[in-house]
C-alpha cells in the first residue's frame, strides 16, 4: 500500500468525526457529574432516583 | 428487549464489562484498519483509493441498522409511551447520524480521483443527503423544542424519515445511477478476500456503534434523571422560603 492522500484523508476525517463525537459525550459526562455534585450538596439528589445512579 | 434496558443487573454487568468491550473493540478496529490497509488486495483499476470503501461502506450499513433502531423504538414508543423506547430512538437517531456523516464525507474523498469530481446529483447520493437532513432535522427537533410533545413529533417524524432508509439502500436497483454496484445482492462482484477484509471492519464499526450507543444511553439516561431532580429542587425551593 503506498501513501495515497485521499485514503488518508478518508481514514483520518472518519476517526476525526468519532472521536469529536466521543468527546462531546465525555465533555456532558463531566459536566452532568458536576450539575449531580450540586444537587446532592443541596439534598435533592439524594431524593430522587437519581441518588441511586452510578456512574 | 425496551423494558430489558431498565434491568438494574444490566447496568451492573455493564459497567463491569464495558473496559473489557471497550479494550477488544480497539484491538478488533486496530486489526480490521490493518486489514484493510496491508492484507486486502489492491484494486487493478482504483489501486489504493478503493481501500477508502472498507470505511464508507460499513459505516453506510452502521448507519441504516442504527436508524431501523430508531424507527423500531419510535414505533414502539407511540403505542406504549415508555421514556426508555424514547431514549433509545433518540440514541439510534443520533450515532445512526454520525455513522451516515462520515458515509457521506468519505464517498466524495473516493469520487474526486475515480470519477474526476466530488459530488454528482446522482439518485444514490441525494437520497442519502436528504436522508441525513432529515435526521439532523429530527436532532434539531429534539435539541431545540422544548413542548412536552417533542418525543411524540420525533417519533413521528423518524416514521416518516424510516421510509427514506429502503428508498436509499434500493436506490442503485431502481434507477440508473453513477454509483457502484452493491457488493451483496446485487449486480456487482467482489474479491472473496476484500468481502472478508470488509465484514470485519463492519463488525469492528458495529461493535464500536454499540458502545458509543451504550455510553449515549447511559448519558440521556442520566441526564433526564439531572433534569428531573432539578424540577424537584425548583418545586421544594419556594415551600422553604415560605418556612
Amino acid at each position: 500500500m503506498s501513501g495515497n492522500p485521499y485514503l488518508l484523508a478518508a481514514y483520518s476525517v472518519t476517526w476525526i468525526i468519532h472521536i469529536t463525537y466521543l468527546g462531546t459525550i465525555v465533555r456532558r459526562f463531566s459536566r452532568l457529574k458536576r450539575e449531580i455534585a450540586d444537587l446532592k450538596g443541596s439534598g435533592v439528589g439524594s431524593k430522587s432516583d437519581m441518588g441511586s445512579y452510578r456512574m | 428487549m425496551i423494558q430489558w434496558l431498565n434491568d438494574a443487573k444490566l447496568h451492573d454487568s455493564m459497567k463491569k464489562l464495558f473496559p473489557i468491550l471497550g479494550v477488544l473493540t480497539a484491538i478488533l478496529l486496530i486489526y480490521a484498519l490493518y486489514q484493510a490497509l496491508v492484507v486486502a488486495p489492491t484494486e487493478q483499476t482504483m489501486g489504493d483509493v478503493q481501500r477508502i470503501f472498507y470505511y464508507h461502506v460499513p459505516s453506510a450499513w452502521t448507519a441504516f441498522i442504527l436508524l431501523l433502531v430508531n424507527f423500531g423504538a419510535s414505533v414502539f414508543y407511540l403505542v406504549t409511551r415508555r421514556s426508555t423506547a424514547d431514549i433509545v430512538a433518540l440514541v439510534g437517531a443520533e450515532v445512526g447520524v454520525v455513522f451516515l456523516t462520515v458515509n457521506l464525507v468519505t464517498g466524495p474523498i473516493w469520487a474526486r480521483p475515480v470519477w474526476g469530481i466530488w459530488w454528482t446529483w446522482d439518485m444514490r447520493l441525494t437520497s442519502t443527503l436528504v436522508l441525513w437532513l432529515i435526521y439532523v432535522s429530527y436532532l434539531f427537533l429534539r435539541r431545540f423544542s422544548s413542548s412536552g410533545e417533542t418525543p411524540l413529533l420525533a417519533a413521528a417524524l423518524a416514521v416518516l424519515g424510516a421510509l427514506c432508509v429502503p428508498f436509499v439502500y434500493f436506490s442503485i436497483w431502481f434507477f440508473r445511477t453513477q454509483h457502484p454496484q452493491p457488493v451483496l445482492g446485487g449486480g456487482g462482484s467482489i474479491d472473496p478476500r476484500m468481502l472478508h477484509v470488509l465484514l470485519i471492519n463492519w463488525l469492528a464499526f458495529s461493535c464500536f456503534a454499540f458502545l458509543v450507543c451504550w455510553s449515549r444511553y447511559r448519558l440521556e439516561k442520566l441526564q433526564r434523571e439531572v433534569d428531573a431532580a432539578h424540577a424537584m429542587e425548583s418545586l421544594l425551593e419556594p415551600r422553604e422560603s415560605v418556612r
